[in-house]
């Protein structure tokens, strides 16, 4: 249904742990400019896509292609040098740095200058750096006054749960992707933050341009948010399609919930 | 966030600051307590306002007028150790501060400093190359040994790195060692580092036909040196590839998929890290006008790690300040007087900050120094000869140590029991809590001192001196876990 140019495409794509089945035969699309949900029980693969998707895994069987061209086998930095930048269900801050430290480290791949240059602060390296630091602030400035002033120089670690949340897709943002992968962004959120968050997705898309895919648990997000919504279990892809036709789908409900509430009498 | 709500009180008079008890109160939490702290904080917010430039003066300014006060021979020991330590230091801040990297093999690579410029410039091969040419190639000849080592090592982490590198090290030192007696296919016999004896008559740095051999002129080339690497790392430091290797550090795989190609970097720290120490090494063996292998074992690593850790792994400054305790205070504890104040010192002040409040802090230091005279007079009316002898510590504690501890006629038997006593002591009081163990610090502080001065002040050239240096580490790191300039780290919140 999608009339839009696939940005991101994974064809029949496989995964296995020693002996477990983590992927199976997988296929999906992300189209430009498209919002795409991924839902699905603990363990169903969906961070393991993540990982495959950003180069921590290659995979078993299948390619995954980025605007055509395949990624399997890039290291994660060229990957996301491509433009596939992600956040981490469990925070991976760099939480001795400073907030501003963090979202420039994400620079680094869209800079050039050399550590001599830097050390004798020739006129590229002091380019650049100012550019970083234009960056950095453009990007925090993203989440209004939430990473904004004296909280520049504090350490990640000083931040709020939310905020550090926040400030893992500003650095995300700091590399300057097409697509941004967001794992599971309002978890630990109260109903406001996670208000807040259905918002920010929205305004990713709107503002800064970029195509996501998401997991998320959260379904209030999920229908606030999807274009399209791919549902999994045991790796395999079971629904796709709106958020009401898959949260109708009965194979859904039963990855969900277990047994179907018919047949328990 | 209801929390922070209108009931808890908000200082109307500091709109900046957040209301007490919401996240962002918690979370400031330790600037509070940082600010509180009377001079030391007063000195921390004064190097915060300072450029690096400035902060970089602040040591290498009043450094640059040491020849003027000190001998010739005081300068050596204090101030020429000082600075090569600073920059070994450095060079391992790279390794292990910036990149978290942990580099056991490190002292090994100011060895091939070392050696390599004594191939370069000695009577060795009859080569006498100019220090200027001769630094730069030996410093980049060690750099990319370190990328050598670096390479088969790229993707250890933790125990495992440190493991491959102490091996190295450890290679390093057998070779050197052995080396004297290398047999080539056409050149015969070869002595590459003079094996055990290592190489001596190593030339004086001779810049452009200008040569350095007064000590005065050491120390300026060191200081210069000094000043030209703890430049360089800063700018490198707070540039996209120390930003990368702080990353590295923080969390790998983030910085992986946050577009820094860790591996290339760890080399890149690697090697930065070989050079520096190459650099240092090609100056530390003219300083010395030799190379042998003992100095680049073990021991110089620990002095080295001891260095970068006291002063706050990551901080340049740190390191400075570290070399500084690590190489000065040892020195001074040479001499018995020096130390007698120090270990008197060191206990006063550990009793003044830690015994609270002021009134049983002076009734504790009154009870101990009546303790003392008591048993002192005791022991003269009942058995004389444990008070036969003099203080051999001289200086003015003299006079009144006289009547106050005991010094045995033939001190040695009974100091070494007291000192095992003594021991026991310590561990009883560790056990100890409130007035029991005020109570009973009274007679182990007195027996410290008399243990002091009948046994431990007659070796203060040997054993005194480290267990005097260690237990001051040990304070020290206590009271600053972090290093003296470091930045307490935060792993999981």
């Amino acid at each position: 249904m999608s009339e839009r140019p696939r940005l991101l495409e994974l064809t029949n794509v496989s995964k296995a742990f020693g002996g477990l089945q983590v992927i199976v035969n997988l296929d999906l699309h992300v189209g430009e400019g498209e919002i795409v949900s991924v839902i699905g029980p603990n363990g169903a693969g969906k961070t393991t896509l993540f990982n495959l998707i950003t180069g921590i895994f290659e995979p078993d069987e299948g390619d995954i292609l980025l605007g055509g061209t395949s990624i399997v086998g890039l290291e994660p930095h060229q990957i996301t040098n491509r433009g596939v930048a992600r956040t981490f269900q469990t925070l991976r801050l760099f939480l001795n740095m400073t907030v501003k430290e963090n979202v420039m480290a994400a620079q680094y791949g869209r800079t050039k200058a050399t550590v001599f240059e830097s050390m004798l602060r020739l006129p590229r390296a002091r380019r650049e750096e100012r550019e970083i630091n234009r960056l950095a602030e453009e990007k925090l400035g993203f989440f209004g006054q939430r990473l904004m002033g004296y909280r520049w120089e504090q350490p990640a670690y000083s931040l709020s749960y939310a905020n550090r949340r926040r400030l893992e897709i500003a650095r995300a943002m700091a590399t300057e992707p097409r697509i941004l992968l967001l794992d599971e962004p309002a978890a630990g959120m109260n109903p406001a933050e996670t208000h807040e968050i259905t918002e920010l997705i929205g305004k990713l898309r709107e503002e800064g341009g970029y195509t996501i895919l998401v997991i998320e648990h959260d379904m209030h997000v999920v229908e606030g948010i999807s274009d399209r919504v791919i549902a999994l279990d045991h790796g395999v892809k079971i629904a796709e399609g709106t958020f009401e036709e898959c949260a109708t789908d009965e194979r859904v409900i039963e990855a969900y919930l277990g047994l179907r509430s018919a047949d328990t009498k | 966030m209801t929390l922070g709500g209108s009931d808890l009180p908000s200082p109307a008079d500091r709109p900046d600051e957040p209301r007490v008890g919401v996240d962002d109160w918690v979370a400031s939490h330790e600037s509070r307590e940082e600010r509180k702290r009377g001079l030391v904080g007063v000195a921390a917010r004064m190097w915060a306002l300072l450029p690096p430039v400035g902060r970089l003066g602040v040591f290498v300014i009043p450094a640059g007028f040491l020849p003027l006060v000190m001998s010739q021979s005081n300068l050596a020991r204090y101030a020429i150790y000082t600075l090569v330590f600073a920059l070994m230091g450095l060079g391992l801040n790279v390794v292990v501060g910036y990149a978290g990297l942990l580099d056991l093999g490190y002292i090994a690579f100011v060895g091939f400093g070392a050696y390599g410029y004594g191939i370069l410039a000695s009577s060795q091969f009859g080569r006498h190359w100019q220090a200027e040419l001769a630094i730069p190639v030996v410093a980049l000849f060690t750099a990319f040994i370190g990328l050598l080592v670096g390479l088969p090592s790229r993707r250890l982490v933790g125990d495992y790195l440190a493991i491959v590198t102490l091996f190295f090290g450890q290679a390093f030192v057998l070779f050197v060692n052995n080396a004297n007696r290398i047999s080539f296919p056409h050149f015969g016999h070869v002595d590459l580092t003079g094996g055990s004896n290592g190489l001596a008559n190593i030339d004086p740095l001779n810049f452009f036909g200008y040569k350095v051999h007064t000590t005065t002129q050491y120390f300026y080339v060191l200081l210069a040196a000094f000043a030209l690497v703890a430049a360089a790392l800063y700018f490198a430091n707070e540039s996209r590839t120390g930003r990368a290797w702080r990353a590295l550090r923080e969390d790998p795989l983030a910085a992986e998929v946050m577009t820094v190609p860790v591996n290339r970097l760890k080399l890149l720290a690697f090697a930065f890290g070989a050079g520096i120490a190459g650099f240092t090494g090609a100056i530390y063996g003219s300083v010395q006008t030799g190379a042998f292998p003992g100095d680049y074992d073990i021991g110089l690593l620990i002095t080295i790690y001891a260095v970068v850790i006291l002063g706050g792994t990551g901080s340049i400054a740190g390191v400075a300040l570290g070399a500084i305790v690590i190489n000065c205070v040892p020195e001074l504890l040479r001499s018995q007087q020096n130390a007698s104040w120090l270990f008197y010192g060191l206990i006063l002040i550990v009793i003044l900050m830690r015994v609270r409040p002021w009134h049983r802090c002076l009734a504790f230091l009154a009870g101990l120094l009546a303790f003392g005279f008591a048993v002192h007079a005791l022991a003269a009316a009942s058995w004389p000869r444990l008070t036969a002898a003099h203080p051999r510590g001289g200086g003015s504690l003299k006079g009144p140590l006289e009547h106050w501890v005991l010094l045995p006629s033939h001190p040695v038997k009974i100091a070494d029991f007291a000192y095992v006593v003594l021991i026991a002591a310590i561990l009883l009081v560790t056990r100890l809590d409130g007035w029991r163990r005020l109570l009973a610090l009274v007679p182990t502080l007195y027996l410290a001192a008399m243990v002091w001065e009948n046994l431990l002040i007659q070796q203060t050239a040997g054993a005194t001196r480290l267990i005097l240096l260690g237990a001051l580490l040990v304070g020290l790191m206590n009271a600053r876990p972090q290093g003296l300039l470091g930045t307490p780290r935060v792993e999981i919140v």
